[in-house]
């Protein structure tokens, strides 16, 4: 089988360098597995790594430093059957660490080649994450404080299916590539090589020492049996072939006339627990049933079921445009969380405008006409106070009217929780 | 008329399907979360792929990928998010990769505020890339415009193979408005322009009178090459002062002299205006509203609606601000914007009002700033 060494490029590494190595043992390995050129992509990022795309005939993609996997990903998930081979060095691994352990996690089809030797060679011999801590690199002392990162270790309890080390002069090299490629899964292969340029200048570093340095340590060739499990890719094919399709958009009829055609602002001030959104979402809804247009903005902490839940809801004949509140219509008064969250409001009121407050909650004196709901008196749950103040709204005829309230929850809910919901509604018809 | 009830995001989601992407990456953010949401419910069980990444940097790389391979592909964002983007979109700017990018600004700068809205990003977002290159940007005002939008992005990265953000707000983003669905305005979806069969294929090669190069999949019968290193047409790195310098003017040229083309704006005119007010965003809503009221007293104050934020549609500017006596912006920040508007009208005098608090700037302020700012 033809090389794939791309006649035009010749790989151009210092003399010695062991790079030269890998990239012949790449080639074999791709002939070994006979494939042809269009299936193989050569994904590269930064450093002398990155000069592999330019020597293959082979797809090709050269990006940013340590990304190279985020690009793989893609490319694999978008073309399964493409063979893609990833070339990084000991740097790359670095700066893309958390690209490293998460597509360990993920387990794609893909097969990385550390080239590891030791240093950033291309930048001038500095100190990279698998630096002895007694080499002599070219970042002065600062070496001497770290521990060199074990990417055998590291990747297998991160996740990887399938996980080497050899030196870039061992003869089963090609072999192993060869394996891994084949290997479905997360292959990571770590080669260790020789920098003549920077490295073995001032380290004294031999293939044979090499090899003595790799002896020393965990073994590492092949599968890694407690990692083997459904590559990442199929699985998510598999999955994503039961999920649900999703329902478009679905229109509110319109069949009501409103009780009022005019725009309504309207501010609920509720804590967590009340379902404050939800109702601010029926009354849009409601709105839309009478062919109003509506706009709900709401304000809640980051915690879930504690704090203050705010909805501003403006709903008019005309398109809202904007869609702030600065004096409202209408506040319905549900907690103190809320009211604390909006106490100036009360001040600005104009006294046409309408506080519909739960008997229990206090606020601050305002011109408008206030309203005091018993919903303890009606048997409300406090989960259902907010819709219980819209259909206290409702029975007054006031912004909207018991039947589009209704329509809304049929649009909303179906089943157990509709008829619920309508039960709230309907427990209101005294006025609370 | 079918009014249906959802939020920007949602609306953002539907136009990039119905536009045909069926890739998505990102990472959770506040307010952009709920396009990665809506995305998880449309494409996986559409065959399309939608993925959480370790990181927003892995998010748009997956997206880089999956573009290369011929995918349409959306990701999306916060400001702090941008940040991290920033080299993987000087890759896009550079080596020419389709990809719409939504970034759903909030209260900055940093991790400033999740939940409270700005238009603090729209300069960095033009000059967010290494090298400076040009990007468009589109700003939706509601969530029609986010459908809208979002569709005519997909066409326009795929058209030019650039980045196109969405620059929108959490006040849209994450605000749910009726809207009519069936009416809303859809762009025909277009694909990118493939190297014909038969044809030679160099990955940057454009053909004379084009300043775009024809597109091939990673993966296809012939073989493709994409590189993020200063490169020749045929993908490889080049030295040569001459192709570079080329190839610069070309990625310039390509977007910036086809700008007319996709210059999105609204207007609310009267004859003879004396003021012109132009804003864009959310803060075109109450714009709307104050120059509506002004106009029913009969003042000559007209509004123009910027949908098109970059490249700066310097020559429409230019004519609807000709006869008037001043200009007046009004945006969501401390003065962004209002530097291109005051490159465009000069000698034209500029008033401005700039608010970045998380509070939408209403109807009210706007009349006051026409009046006396």
């Amino acid at each position: 089988m033809a090389s794939f060494l791309n006649s035009e490029r010749p790989p151009v590494f210092c003399p010695g360098c062991t790079h030269k190595n890998v990239t012949e043992a790449l080639d074999k390995a791709l002939q070994q597995l006979g494939l042809a050129a269009q299936e193989v992509v050569i994904v590269s990022d930064i450093g002398c790594s990155g000069l592999f795309d330019t020597f293959f005939n082979t797809h090709a993609l050269h990006g940013l430093h340590g990304r190279a996997l985020t690009y793989a990903t893609g490319i694999k998930m978008a073309r399964p059957e493409l063979k893609v081979i990833v070339t990084m060095g000991d740097g790359g691994l670095g700066i893309g660490g958390a690209h490293l352990l998460s597509t360990c996690r993920r387990n794609p089809d893909l097969t990385l080649l550390v080239l590891n030797n030791f240093n950033y060679g291309m930048t001038g011999g500095q100190c990279s994450p698998t630096t002895p801590p007694d080499a002599v690199v070219g970042s002065g002392f600062l070496n001497r404080l770290e521990i060199p990162l074990d990417v055998v270790k590291v990747t297998r309890a991160a996740g990887a299916g399938f996980v080497s080390r050899l030196a870039a002069h061992r003869p089963e090299l090609a072999d192993e590539i060869a394996k891994g490629i084949e290997f479905e899964g997360f292959s990571v292969i770590d080669i260790w090589g020789i920098c003549p340029g920077r490295y073995s200048r001032r380290n004294k570093l031999t293939p044979k020492s090499l090899e003595a340095r790799i002896e020393a340590l965990e073994k590492a060739s092949g599968p890694v049996a407690e990692n083997v499990r459904e590559e990442y890719g199929a699985h998510y094919r598999r999955l994503a072939a039961g999920q649900e399709p999703a329902r478009p958009p679905r229109p509110v009829k319109a069949v009501f006339e409103p009780p009022q055609k005019r725009p309504w602002r309207v501010l609920v001030l509720g804590r967590a627990g009340q379902r404050v959104v939800t109702a601010g979402e029926l009354l849009c809804l409601a709105a839309m049933t009478a062919g109003m247009h509506a706009t709900q903005k709401n304000d809640y902490p980051i915690t879930v079921l504690r704090g203050h839940s705010v909805c501003e809801l403006v709903l008019s004949p005309e398109p809202v445009d904007y869609t702030g509140i600065d004096v409202p219509d209408v506040v319905i008064a549900l907690a103190p969380e809320g009211v604390a969250r909006r106490k100036a409001v009360f001040q600005r009121l104009k006294p046409d405008c309408l506080v519909l407050r739960d008997a229990e909650v206090s606020i601050a004196s305002t011109p408008a006409e206030v309203l005091a709901v018993d919903f303890r008196k009606a048997r409300i749950k406090a989960a259902d106070h907010a819709l219980a103040a819209l259909a206290a709204l409702a029975f007054r005829n006031l912004v909207l009217s018991p039947a589009m309230l209704k329509a809304a929850v049929e649009h909303r809910f179906q089943g157990a929780v509709r008829a619920a919901a309508l039960a709230v509604v309907e427990a209101m018809s005294g006025g609370g | 008329m079918a009014l249906c009830f959802m939020e920007g995001n949602e609306a953002i989601a539907w136009g990039a399907f119905e536009a045909g992407c069926r890739f998505f990456a990102g990472y959770p953010i506040t307010p952009a979360t709920t396009i990665y949401n809506t995305m998880l419910r449309l494409l996986p069980p559409a065959g399309g792929i939608c993925l959480q990444a370790e990181d927003e940097i892995a998010s748009i790389g997956f997206c880089l990928g999956a573009s290369m391979a011929g995918m349409k592909v959306l990701t999306a964002t916060s400001g702090p998010g941008i940040s991290l983007y920033s080299e993987q979109i000087s890759f896009a700017v550079g080596s020419e990769i389709p990809l719409v990018i939504v970034d759903v600004q909030r209260l900055g700068p940093s991790t400033g505020s999740a939940t409270r809205g700005a238009d603090g990003d729209v300069q960095f977002l033009r000059w967010g890339n290494s090298g400076g290159l040009p990007v468009i940007v589109l700003a939706p005002v509601d969530v029609g415009d986010c459908f809208s939008l979002t569709m005519e992005a997909f066409n326009l990265a795929e058209t030019y193979r650039c980045p196109v953000f969405v620059a929108t707000n959490k006040e849209i983003a994450m605000t749910r408005e009726s809207v009519d669905w069936d009416k809303l305005r859809r762009a025909e979806p277009v694909g990118r322009r493939l190297c014909p069969q038969g044809a030679d294929f160099l990955p940057f090669g454009v053909e004379k009178g084009r300043q775009v190069p024809d597109f091939l999949p990673i993966g296809n019968r012939r073989l493709v090459r994409q590189t993020s290193s200063t490169h020749g047409p045929d993908g490889y790195i080049t030295t040569d002062p001459v192709q570079i310098g080329a190839n610069q003017k070309r990625l310039l040229e390509k977007i910036e002299s086809r700008a007319e083309r996709f210059t999105f704006y609204e207007e609310m005119a009267v004859k003879d205006a004396r003021t012109l007010v132009v804003c864009y965003g959310v803060t075109a809503r109450a714009a709307r509203l104050a120059v509506a009221q002004l106009q029913r007293k009969g003042q000559a104050v007209s509004l123009l609606i910027l949908k098109t934020l970059w490249p700066v549609p310097a020559r429409l500017i230019a004519e609807k601000a000709a006869g008037c006596r001043r200009v007046v912006v009004v945006e969501m920040n401390m003065g962004q914007y209002v530097r291109e508007i005051e490159r465009v009208v000069a000698p034209l005098p500029v008033g401005f009002y700039g608010q970045m608090n998380g509070e939408l700037i209403g109807p009210e302020k706007i009349m006051e700033v026409i009046a006396h700012g």
